[in-house]
């Protein structure tokens, strides 16, 4: 440290620094302001033990201090101790601890708070676009069946008390959309997938869900057709431009094992949200049932 | 700092030994607090990271398959995450708290790299080594620590920005691009956290070297000095 400059007395300007307030001896210390009288200049930083105007021994005040310290540091060890434990042992919330789930939800909070619509997920040129890791292959439709005989399920339309049922033509009836965009899984990979197929907001304008309670449904459930994989989206990431029921991946028919006929594809999630082989859309006004979300992972898994 | 006006008397009366302020009381906590919740994210995000172990030191993979075998890590995943987005808070206020806090009591000024730092750096090491007798005249933070320290602080900031742009990638897309995108970010946030490593590591090893008296200072912010040797 530089050298400290004496002021016009002749005395250090850090004469004046308090005591450390910490220093709470029983024995009577010195103040900054009684140095004239012992003759006895205080600095920065350190703090001059003294009894009847002698210093006493330092090693006896720094024991003291470590008892003081160092029980602070135990009752701090026990609280974090204590505090971990508790965390460990609360009672499981699909599939992980209650303290976790709250603050997934938590932090799902802040994130829709902070949601716009014009933010876009990043694009890519095509040429950088491959095939993303084939995954699960729970709901996975039988391969060998025929495109003509799928049908799409949507409930909770409006004007529609029944559930109606689409085929792949009303989808390609809907303007068709590419996209260019980074494919991520919650395991940590990611790949640039060129997706093409139809905006789910399209869809959603020409076949709008009916009111719940008096209020347009705040979620939409997505199913596969034998009901075993399921996810749920609340809306505005649903219409959000870029999120696509595709049909294609990288210029090609979606193959069976990336969910043919179609497959969701919504790059402000992760690729748990995005459902192979839809066989069911339904609108919703609560949070819908979501697979790995009953599994330990967050429910709104968004970026 | 020599203390020249303790009269010669005083110090024949007394052993010879007065205690030095070193460590605030806030940065003693900050330190304290940071150092599980450190361990408590690195812990987590290597629970994330095994579900997907891609980095390689040239051909090595850093965590070859019998490590997995031998320990028995089984899928962990929604674990880590679990872990990693309630400790982030923790990491990232106390961490903010500390910056703050130097930056305004003024402690930034025994912390943050001079001119000398780095002449004096290269002395440390080598007397460290033992290549040289030579040490720098002591302070309270050596050239050779107070770029340690100052570079942790960045990495701390690197971790929060590259986190944040993996995180929230979409609605923080400005963040992930200025870092270079979201595989660059993923990648800088995994060597940074084994930068932490390596920096405990030798943190430790000098702090064992150094003795207790300095170690007990950080956790009562004094040390015992030579009432001669009394320096800030």
């Amino acid at each position: 440290m530089s050298e400290i400059e004496p002021d016009k007395n002749g005395e250090s300007e850090r004469d004046a620094a308090p005591t450390d307030p910490e220093f709470n001896s029983t024995l009577p210390i010195i103040e900054a302001s009684s140095k004239d009288i012992t003759g006895y200049a205080m600095i920065d930083g350190m703090t001059p033990v003294m009894a009847n105007g002698q210093l006493v021994d330092a090693e006896r005040e720094i024991r003291r201090l470590s008892r003081r310290s160092f029980l602070w540091a135990g009752v701090t060890l026990a609280t974090g101790f204590g505090a971990w434990k508790w965390i460990n042992t609360r009672p499981q919330v699909d599939g992980i601890g209650m303290p976790f789930r709250r603050v997934l939800e938590f932090n799902e909070k802040l994130t829709r708070s902070y949601f716009s619509p014009s933010r876009l997920a990043a694009t890519f040129p095509v040429s950088l676009a491959r095939e993303p890791v084939v995954t699960g292959e729970i709901g996975m439709t039988d391969p060998s069946f025929d495109t003509n005989d799928w049908r799409l399920i949507v409930e909770g339309m409006q004007g529609s008390n029944e559930p109606i049922s689409l085929t792949m033509a009303d989808i390609k009836a809907l303007p068709k959309f590419e996209m260019v965009t980074e494919h991520k899984c919650v395991e940590g990979w990611s790949r640039v997938v060129h997706w093409a197929g139809a905006r789910f907001a399209d869809f959603a304008a020409k076949y709008p869900p009916a009111a719940i309670r008096g209020a347009v449904p705040g979620y939409v459930s997505m199913r596969t057709s034998d009901e075993t994989y399921y996810v749920g989206l609340d809306m505005p990431s649903a219409i959000h431009p870029q999120t696509l029921l595709c049909y294609e991946m990288n210029g090609e028919p979606l193959t069976a094992e990336h969910g043919a006929p179609l497959r969701l594809a919504i790059p402000l999630k992760y690729g748990i949200k995005c459902i192979k082989w839809i066989g069911t859309i339904r609108y919703a006004d609560t949070k819908p049932a979501d697979y790995w979300a009953e599994r330990g992972y967050d429910w709104y898994a968004g970026f | 700092m020599i203390v020249n006006s303790i009269e010669k008397s005083q110090i024949q009366s007394a052993p010879g030994k007065v205690l030095e302020k070193k460590h605030p009381l806030a940065i003693r906590w900050f330190h304290w607090i940071n150092f599980p919740v450190l361990m408590t994210m690195i812990w987590s995000g290597l629970l994330i990271y095994w579900a997907n172990d891609v980095y390689h030191v040239s051909r090595f993979k850093l965590f070859p398959e019998w490590f997995y075998t031998r320990f028995h890590i089984g899928s962990r995943l929604s674990e880590g995450i679990g872990w990693h987005f309630l400790f982030m808070w923790f990491f990232a206020i106390n961490g903010i708290l500390y910056v703050l806090y130097t930056a305004i009591s003024g402690q930034w000024r025994y912390l943050l790299p001079g001119k000398t730092s780095v002449k004096e750096a290269f002395q440390v090491v080598l007397y460290d080594l033992h290549l040289s007798k030579y040490h720098p005249p002591r302070r309270k933070f050596n050239g050779a620590q107070q770029i340690a320290y100052s570079s942790i602080i960045v990495m701390g900031a690197g971790s929060l920005i590259t986190g944040l742009a993996i995180y929230k990638s979409v609605q923080f897309g400005w963040i992930t691009a200025l870092v270079g995108g979201y595989e660059t970010a993923r990648f800088i946030h995994f060597w940074l956290t084994i930068g932490y490593c390596a920096f405990f590591l030798v943190h430790v090893g000098q702090v064992v070297k150094t003795g207790w008296n300095n170690f007990r200072a950080m956790v009562t912010g004094y040390e015992v000095v030579d009432a001669g040797e009394a320096v800030i």
